[in-house]
């Protein structure tokens, strides 16, 4: 299926309803990991929405990336119990391992570091989520040893996949 | 399934559940929200369900996997019925001797049962528990009982009776005035009184007779989760009361606007969906009474400014969520310009409680203004993190010292920061301040939708308003000036103060900066942005003022403030922190006293978490 079928697939599946951006923009985005300008182009016309109103609702909310992704999502965990429990220096040391800010992917396209206002786990505060373990009781002592466990891992398929899309 | 035709119909379903339901089986209900989950609750089912497979039990012992229980700094937690045995900080490997002693034997396991700190004592239930005895668990209590997977749970203890009730024998105006008549007011922050609300939406004109109810489960509050243990643990009991409200205003569409970091509540809302569909409560001719409705959920797409109502309905019709002025209330126009009733989750979740005992049992809980209970998610530096379920109008001593068990590591309470981003943080002078709507706001904070965030002294009140400040810059949508310019400029003089670059008059531009934030801007986000700001001020200007003159951060905080140094009396030379140090800051050989060069020093704070004799300390 070329990508305007994938995109087409998708959109009929909300009857081309306009109120369906958002909806539509997060299977986009679960399909190919990030919303490449492609696709964009695809919804709007398919929408017969304007390209900007599309993009205007793809950068306002924070769900939406315009990047390709890494391998794995690093996320830190900024709530306020968080927060008060010292998620600011784990924060410190994910970037000092990574070497990247948050919103942004390694050069290797290991890792993406992200960082979210609470995951609601506040009793494992400071928490670190990579992809979807929980890593509760953080603190950066323990971040290296983390990051180490992933970095061994095997390249998967959605790596392959971001570098056939862009 | 076929779908239920009457209310008859209906209680013959519920006498046919609990006939075959045998309360003295034994059933173990292992917690299944976020926080157990993340303590690896899924192995620990998984390990009991081989175990009683193993056992050839699958007959005799039910094993249920529900909602969360509230108690998260003890998870993975578990009840075992019907002796309601409440075990905790359970592994995998505890499985066999749960099954093979205390189910089948009836012995109980001593190292499992929770001990209370203070008198040392085992308590072998729920009600036992200090966290749990001071609650009152009115709406939050069910999450424990029921299967959220499973409407048929729901149905045993009683669910969809005020459905039928309202819907058999109480017209929408009934159903209006005894919301209004129980005091019931949003949880979701503000505070309106709900019947209120109800009664405009109903009032309003609309030529095609479209109105919408939506729930509201964007729940972005850093620190509050007590929504989402709602929708993921009882998602029948929002559902219910939703259907009452859109009866009651004479709505057809119903929207759940879902925050998107919540997987497992959108999982299980679309499942109690499906079957509420399946068996008749939704879609059309409800309970065979003619009146039809049904409920959309939508996605939320990560952005904290869409828990505002108007934000909340542009973003459902695919626009960005950008918030409109209020001149006219979304009751009278909202969704597609239609009379639209909004309500947060616990709101609606109160609503078929208040119908099945009655708005005058109701209204006796609480104070005056304030009635019923309120969910709080009690967490930072507290003994007994949790969802915490109390009576509007408690102490917040009760609630961090009663339930919560006090400051960890016999630190100092310093301060409870409420309300969210919008609210504020109150000092030990008001501990015993009854918490309710009103009272909350006169303090200079408010109720938020119920995040309670407590701090000891080793937290720094400018660091806090920063943080709340800098997480409200990056949610301001952008729309108005003040919000946007204001909050921006507010940052940067709370950054330069935490820096050690604060001026002399930085105080009092930061009041006069946020009386005007709180003046002008469009919505309810930069209307109450500068609350954090405006009440540490208010309560700890001290700490304000030691940190722009004399460029000091009491609590040690401030990283430019401080200085890492290894204290000579308690320092064993053990050399982990020399060999943890990214920079190689540390020097000192075995045995002897190590010193920190604070050319390199990075101020990281990695020595002062490996040190196991607290000999790093901040000056």
């Amino acid at each position: 299926m070329n990508h305007y079928e994938k995109v087409k697939t998708i959109v009929g599946k909300y009857d081309a309803s306009h109120d369906s951006v958002i909806a539509i923009l997060q299977d986009v985005q679960s399909e190919y990991h990030y919303l490449p300008e492609h696709a964009l182009r695809a919804v709007a016309s398919q929408l017969g929405l304007p390209l900007i109103q599309v993009c205007g609702v793809a950068t306002f909310f924070k769900a939406f990336s315009l990047k390709p992704r890494g391998e794995h999502t690093v996320m830190v965990c900024l709530g306020t119990a968080c927060h008060v429990r010292g998620a600011p220096a784990v924060l410190d040391e994910v970037r000092r391992q990574l070497g990247v800010e948050p919103g942004n992917t390694t050069d290797d396209m290991r890792f993406t570091l992200e960082t979210v206002n609470c995951l609601g786990a506040c009793a494992l505060g400071p928490i670190l989520v990579v992809d979807d373990e929980y890593q509760g009781q953080m603190s950066s002592r323990k971040v290296k040893k983390i990051l180490n466990k992933y970095k061994k891992t095997p390249k998967d398929v959605r790596h392959e996949e971001i570098a056939v899309s862009s | 399934m076929k779908r239920l035709r009457s209310a008859v119909e209906l209680e013959q379903l519920r006498v046919k559940i609990l006939s075959q339901r045998k309360p003295e089986k034994p059933c173990i209900s292992i917690c299944g929200g976020t926080g157990c989950h993340a303590y690896g609750c899924e192995d620990v089912a998984k390990a009991l369900k081989n175990e009683i497979k193993r056992q050839g039990l699958s007959k005799q012992v039910e094993l249920k996997v529900t909602g969360c229980h509230g108690f998260c700094e003890r998870g993975p937690l578990m009840v075992l019925q019907p002796r309601k045995i409440f075990y905790q900080r359970v592994n995998p490997s505890d499985a066999s001797e749960i099954i093979a002693e205390t189910v089948m034997k009836g012995n109980i396991i001593d190292r499992l049962l929770y001990i209370d700190p203070v008198s040392e004592e085992r308590a072998q239930s729920e009600e036992d528990v200090p966290f749990y005895k001071r609650q009152r668990r009115l709406v939050f209590g069910n999450n424990g009982l029921i299967d959220p997977t499973n409407i048929e749970d729901y149905l045993a203890i009683g669910g969809y009776s005020a459905l039928s009730q309202v819907l058999f024998n109480m017209q929408p105006e009934e159903v209006i005035e005894e919301i209004k008549r129980s005091g019931l007011r949003g949880r979701g922050g503000g505070g309106f009184p709900t019947g209120r609300k109800w009664e405009s939406c109903r009032n309003a004109p609309s030529p095609d007779r479209i109105r919408y109810v939506i729930c509201n489960a964007d729940e972005g509050d850093p620190g509050a989760y007590m929504d989402r243990s709602l929708l993921e643990g009882n998602p029948n009991s929002v559902i219910e009361g939703m259907i009452i409200g859109a009866y009651a205003v004479g709505a057809h569409n119903g929207y759940v606007y879902v925050r998107l970091e919540y997987p497992l509540a959108l999982k299980n809302l679309g499942m109690a969906l499906d079957q509420a569909r399946e068996y008749g409560f939704l879609g059309q001719n409800i309970l065979g009474s003619g009146f039809d409705f049904d409920i959309k959920i939508s996605r939320g797409g990560g952005a904290f400014i869409c828990g505002e109502s108007t934000a909340l309905m542009a973003s459902l019709e695919g626009r960005v969520g950008e918030p409109r002025p209020k001149h006219i209330h979304t009751a009278l126009q909202g969704l597609y310009g239609k009379p639209t009733n909004l309500n947060n989750v616990e709101t609606w979740a109160n609503v078929p409680l208040i119908i099945n005992r009655g708005a005058d049992w109701y209204s006796q809980i609480g104070t005056e203004g304030s009635k019923g209970t309120k969910i709080f998610s009690l967490v930072g530096k507290i003994n007994n993190t949790g969802l915490v379920e109390v009576p509007m109008g408690i102490t917040l001593r009760e609630i961090i010292y009663g339930i919560g068990g006090g400051i960890p590591h016999g630190k100092k309470f310093k301060a409870i920061q409420t309300g969210g981003p919008s609210g504020g943080c109150l000092p030990e002078s008001l501990i015993n301040l009854p918490v309710d709507f009103d009272r909350l706001t006169e303090a200079g904070s408010m109720m938020g939708s119920g995040g309670m965030i407590v701090m000891d002294e080793g937290t720094c009140m400018v660091d806090i308003a920063r943080y709340f400040v800098r997480f409200l810059t990056e949610e301001s949508c952008g729309k108005c000036a003040p919000c946007r310019e204001g909050l921006d400029r507010m940052l940067d003089i709370l950054t330069d103060i935490t820096e050690g670059k604060g001026k002399g008059d930085d105080i009092e531009l930061l009041e006069e900066l946020g009386g005007v934030i709180k003046e002008t801007s469009l919505c309810a986000l930069g209307g109450t942005a500068p609350n954090p700001v405006l009440s540490t001020i208010r309560y700890f200007r001290d700490e304000y003022e030691a940190h722009i003159r004399e460029r000091r951060c009491p609590a040690g905080v401030c990283k430019e403030l401080i200085t890492f140094n290894i204290d000579a009396e308690k320092c064993t030379g053990c050399l982990v922190c020399a060999r943890e140090c990214p920079q190689g800051a540390i020097s000192g050989r075995k045995k002897e006293l190590h010193i920190i060069d604070q050319e390199k020093c990075i101020k990281c704070g990695l020595c002062r978490d490996v040190c196991k004799f607290d000999a790093v300390i901040t000056l």
